[in-house]
C-alpha cells in the first residue's frame, strides 16, 4: 500500500465512525431522513459561507454551513407545526428549495465560486490526500483527515457529555421533560452536531455518502442488538468495515470511492438483514416454519384425543382422514404424523389407526388448557 | 417576452416541463396523501443504477431505454423499502434513507466504472444527476407525455382502489380488495411519475416535483379529484414559469428554477388558501379572540350593573380595567361593544345597556 492509499482509508474510516455515532440516534429518533435533508441543503450554506470567507478550508465555512443544516431542521418543524402538511411533506418542501437556491447561486457566480455541485454531492476521496496541511514547513497530513478527526472528536465529546440526555429524550421524551431536561434543547444541540458532521464530511466523501454512513450501519446494528451502547459500538464497527471494504472495491473496479463505500454499507446491511441471529430473514423464516410444525403437531394430538375411545375412532384417527378433516395436504400430513411418531406422541397401529401415547395425551391436554 | 414564446427551443423545453409537471404533480398527490412524500425522493435516487445498468446492457443512450432501466431500479428499491419495513422493526424513514443512499452510491459506482472504461461513449449519462431541461428534444417530450398518459390511464382505471388505499386501507381489505396488489400498482404509477422527470430536473430535485404541487393543492380542497387536478395544474404552471424564467436570465438552470417556482406556489398556498391558509386562520383567530374579550368585558359590566338598583347607572371605565385587567384595552373593548349598541358612553363613564 502506498502512503496515499493508507491516508485515504484512514480518512474514510474516521468519516465512517464520525457519521455512524450520530446516525444511531437519528435512526432511533425516527429522523433518518433529516440526514437526507441536511446533507442536501448545506450546499446553500457552503456557497453562502464561501462568499464570506472565500476559502473552502476555513473552519468558519464549516460552522456557517452547519448553520444552514440547523436552519433546515427549524424550517421543517415550522412548516410541520402549521399542521397544514405532514412532516415528510415538510422535509420534501424545504430541502429541494434550499438546494435549488444553492445551485442557482453557484450557476450565477460560476466565475467567482470554485465550487462544483458534483463535488459537494458526490465527493472525491481519491483527491483528498493532495490537499495537505503543513505546520512550520513540516507535512502534517491531509487536511480532510484533520477536519474529520476534529468532527469525530466533537461527536465523541458530545455523546460522552450528553449521553444520558440523548438516551432519555430519545426513548422517553416525557420523562426527560419531567426530569428537567429540555427535549427541544437536546434536539437542536443534536441536530447541530449532525449538521457539523455532514458539512465536515462533504468535502471528503460527498453528501450522499454521509446519508449512507449515517443510516446503514446503525440500521444494521439495530438488527443485531437492542442495547444502546452495544448498538453504538457495532454501528461504528460496521461503518469501519464499509469504509475499508468500499475502498478496495473502488480500487478493484476503478470507480467512485464514496459510491463504493455506500454500496458496501448497503451490502453489510443486506448480509445482516438476511443472517442476523434471531431477527434476520432466515432466522424469521426458520422460526416461522418450526412454529407451523409445532402448531400442526398440537392440532393432531388434540384431534386424536377428541376421537379417542369414540365409536368412530378407527375411522377418524387415520392418516388418510387428516386430509379431509384438518385440510392438510397428504405430504404435510404424513410428515407431521412421522414427526409425532418419532417423538413418541403416538403409535401407528397395524390397521392404520393412530393411537396416542401417554406423552401425546399430556401434550394435547397442555395445548388445550394453555 | 413574446419573442421568447416564439423561440422553438424554449417552446419544447416549456412544453416538456409542463408535461412533467402534470404527470409528477398530479400523481404525487397520492404519495403526499399516503404520508409517503419522500418515497419519490427514494425512487429518484434509486433509479440511478438502473440508468447505468440499462446503458451497460444495451449500449444505447436512447432516453426510453434509460427511463425503463430507471423505472425498474426505482421499482425494486421501493419493494425493498416495503420488505424492510415489513420484516424488521426498522421504521420507514430508515428504510427510505437506506435504499436512497445505497442505491445512489451503487449508481455512482456504475457511472464512474463506465466513465473509466476506455471504449465507452458515456457522455450524457450524468445529466440524469442534475437534469438538463434546456437540452430537451421533441423526442424527450414525447416520452414524458406517452408514459404520463399510461400512468394516468392506470390511475383512472384504479381510481376507486387508489382512493381506498389512500384513506381507508382496512376497509378496502375488508371488502375483499387485495390492498397489497393495489399498493404495488400505485407504486408503479408513482415510479413512472418520478422517472420521467429525472432527465429534466435530475435525481436530487425530483422530490420537490412530487411533494410541492400536491402539498399546495391540498390546501385548496378536500376532494381527491380536485386535488389531483389542481396539483397537476400547479406542476404545469411551475414547469412553464421555471422554463421561461431560466430562459430570460443568464445562467439560471431550469430544474432549480422550476423547483423554486413550485416552492413559491406551495408557500402562497400555505399562506393564502381559503379556509386552511395561515393568513386566514390568523385573522379568524384574532377575530374570535376579540369577540371573546368583548364578551368578557360585557359580563363584567353586567355583574357591576346588577349591584345597583338603577340598571342605567354609569360605571367608571377604570373599574372595568380593574376587573378585566388589560388597561386601556378594556375601555377599547367597551367601545367595541358600544358600536354594537349594547353599551352607551356617558362622558368618561360607561353604562350597561341591554
Amino acid at each position: 500500500m502506498t502512503q496515499f492509499q493508507v491516508e485515504i482509508q484512514l480518512i474514510a474510516a474516521v468519516a465512517a465512525v464520525a457519521c455512524a455515532l450520530p446516525g444511531v440516534f437519528l435512526v432511533l429518533r425516527r429522523m433518518a431522513l433529516m440526514s437526507d435533508a441536511i446533507s442536501h441543503s448545506i450546499l446553500l450554506g457552503i456557497v453562502l459561507a464561501f462568499f464570506l470567507v472565500e476559502s473552502l478550508a476555513s473552519p468558519l465555512l464549516i460552522l456557517g454551513a452547519a448553520a444552514t443544516g440547523v436552519l433546515t431542521v427549524w424550517l421543517v418543524e415550522l412548516t410541520h407545526r402549521t399542521r397544514l402538511v405532514r412532516e415528510d411533506a415538510a422535509i420534501g418542501l424545504v430541502f429541494p428549495a434550499l438546494f435549488s437556491v444553492g445551485v442557482v447561486l453557484i450557476a450565477r457566480h460560476a466565475g467567482s465560486v470554485h465550487l462544483d455541485v458534483d463535488a459537494v454531492l458526490l465527493g472525491e476521496l481519491a483527491f483528498a490526500p493532495f490537499n495537505r496541511i503543513t505546520i512550520a514547513g513540516y507535512d502534517a497530513g491531509p487536511q480532510a483527515l484533520w477536519v474529520m478527526g476534529a468532527v469525530l472528536i466533537a461527536n465523541v465529546v458530545f455523546l460522552g457529555l450528553f449521553y444520558k440526555e440523548l438516551e432519555l429524550t430519545t426513548f422517553d421524551a416525557a420523562l426527560a421533560a419531567s426530569l428537567g431536561i429540555s427535549p427541544a434543547l437536546v434536539h437542536y444541540g443534536f441536530m447541530t452536531l449532525v449538521s457539523i458532521t455532514a458539512v465536515g464530511a462533504f468535502d471528503a466523501v460527498g453528501s450522499v455518502l454521509v446519508i449512507a454512513l449515517m443510516i446503514a450501519p446503525p440500521a444494521a446494528a439495530y438488527l443485531v442488538t437492542e442495547r444502546l451502547t452495544a448498538m453504538i459500538m457495532i454501528s461504528a464497527l460496521f461503518g469501519l468495515l464499509s469504509a475499508i471494504l468500499g475502498y478496495w472495491m473502488a480500487h478493484v473496479m476503478d470507480a467512485s470511492i464514496a459510491g463504493s463505500m455506500a454500496t458496501m454499507a448497503g451490502i453489510v446491511f443486506l448480509v445482516v438483514w438476511m443472517f442476523a441471529p434471531g431477527r434476520g430473514i432466515l432466522a424469521l423464516a426458520r422460526r416461522h416454519a418450526r412454529q407451523r410444525l409445532e402448531f400442526a403437531e398440537r392440532m393432531l394430538v388434540i384431534h386424536l384425543m377428541h376421537h379417542e375411545h369414540s365409536p368412530d375412532a378407527a375411522e377418524e384417527n387415520r392418516l388418510g382422514h387428516l386430509q379431509g378433516h384438518l385440510r392438510w395436504k397428504p405430504e404435510f400430513a404424513s410428515r407431521i404424523v412421522r414427526g409425532a411418531e418419532r417423538r413418541e406422541l403416538l403409535r401407528c397401529e397395524a390397521g392404520g389407526e393412530l393411537v396416542l401415547t401417554d406423552r401425546g395425551r399430556d401434550l394435547a391436554r397442555v395445548a388445550m388448557t394453555s | 417576452m413574446f419573442d421568447l414564446l416564439l423561440d422553438p427551443t424554449l417552446r419544447i423545453v416549456a412544453l416538456g416541463s409542463a408535461a412533467l409537471g402534470i404527470v409528477s404533480g398530479g400523481l404525487g398527490a397520492f404519495a403526499v396523501l399516503r404520508k409517503q412524500s419522500l418515497l419519490g425522493d427514494a425512487i429518484s435516487h434509486a433509479a440511478l443504477p438502473g440508468i447505468a445498468l440499462a446503458f451497460m446492457l444495451t449500449g444505447s443512450k436512447h432516453p426510453l431505454v434509460l427511463v425503463l432501466g430507471a423505472a425498474a431500479a426505482g421499482w425494486i428499491g421501493t419493494l425493498i423499502v416495503m420488505a424492510i419495513t415489513r420484516s424488521t422493526y426498522l421504521k420507514e424513514d430508515t428504510a427510505l434513507g437506506l435504499v436512497l443512499s445505497v442505491f445512489f452510491g451503487a449508481g455512482l459506482v456504475l457511472l464512474t466504472f463506465i466513465q473509466h472504461r476506455p471504449d465507452a461513449a458515456q457522455a450524457g449519462l450524468d445529466r440524469y444527476l442534475f437534469g438538463q431541461a434546456a437540452t430537451q428534444l421533441a423526442r424527450d417530450v414525447a416520452i414524458v407525455a406517452g408514459l404520463g398518459i399510461a400512468a394516468y390511464a392506470i390511475t383512472f382505471l384504479f381510481w376507486k382502489e387508489f382512493k381506498l388505499l389512500s384513506f381507508d386501507r382496512e376497509f378496502g381489505a375488508s371488502v375483499g380488495i387485495s390492498m397489497r396488489f393495489v399498493d404495488v400498482v400505485l407504486t408503479t404509477v408513482l415510479v413512472i411519475a418520478v422517472v420521467v422527470g429525472l432527465q429534466t430536473v435530475g435525481v436530487v430535485l425530483m422530490a420537490a416535483m412530487i411533494v410541492a404541487p400536491a402539498a399546495a393543492a391540498r390546501q385548496w380542497t378536500n376532494r381527491l379529484g380536485t386535488m389531483v387536478a389542481l396539483s397537476a395544474g400547479f406542476g404545469a404552471l411551475a414547469g412553464v414559469a421555471g422554463s421561461v424564467l431560466s430562459a430570460t436570465g443568464a445562467n439560471l438552470p431550469t430544474g432549480p428554477m422550476i423547483v423554486l417556482c413550485l416552492t413559491a406556489i406551495a408557500l402562497l398556498s400555505l399562506l393564502l388558501a381559503p379556509a386552511r391558509g395561515l393568513v386566514w386562520s390568523f385573522v379568524r383567530h384574532k377575530r374570535s379572540q376579540r369577540v371573546l374579550r368583548v364578551e368578557a368585558t360585557l359580563l363584567d359590566l353586567y355583574a357591576m350593573a346588577r349591584q345597583h338598583a338603577d340598571p342605567g347607572h354609569a360605571h367608571a371605565s377604570g373599574a372595568l380595567r380593574a376587573l378585566g385587567g388589560g388597561g386601556a384595552a378594556a375601555t377599547w373593548r367597551a367601545r367595541c361593544a358600544g358600536s354594537r349598541g349594547v353599551v352607551s358612553r356617558v362622558s368618561r363613564r360607561v353604562t350597561a345597556g341591554r
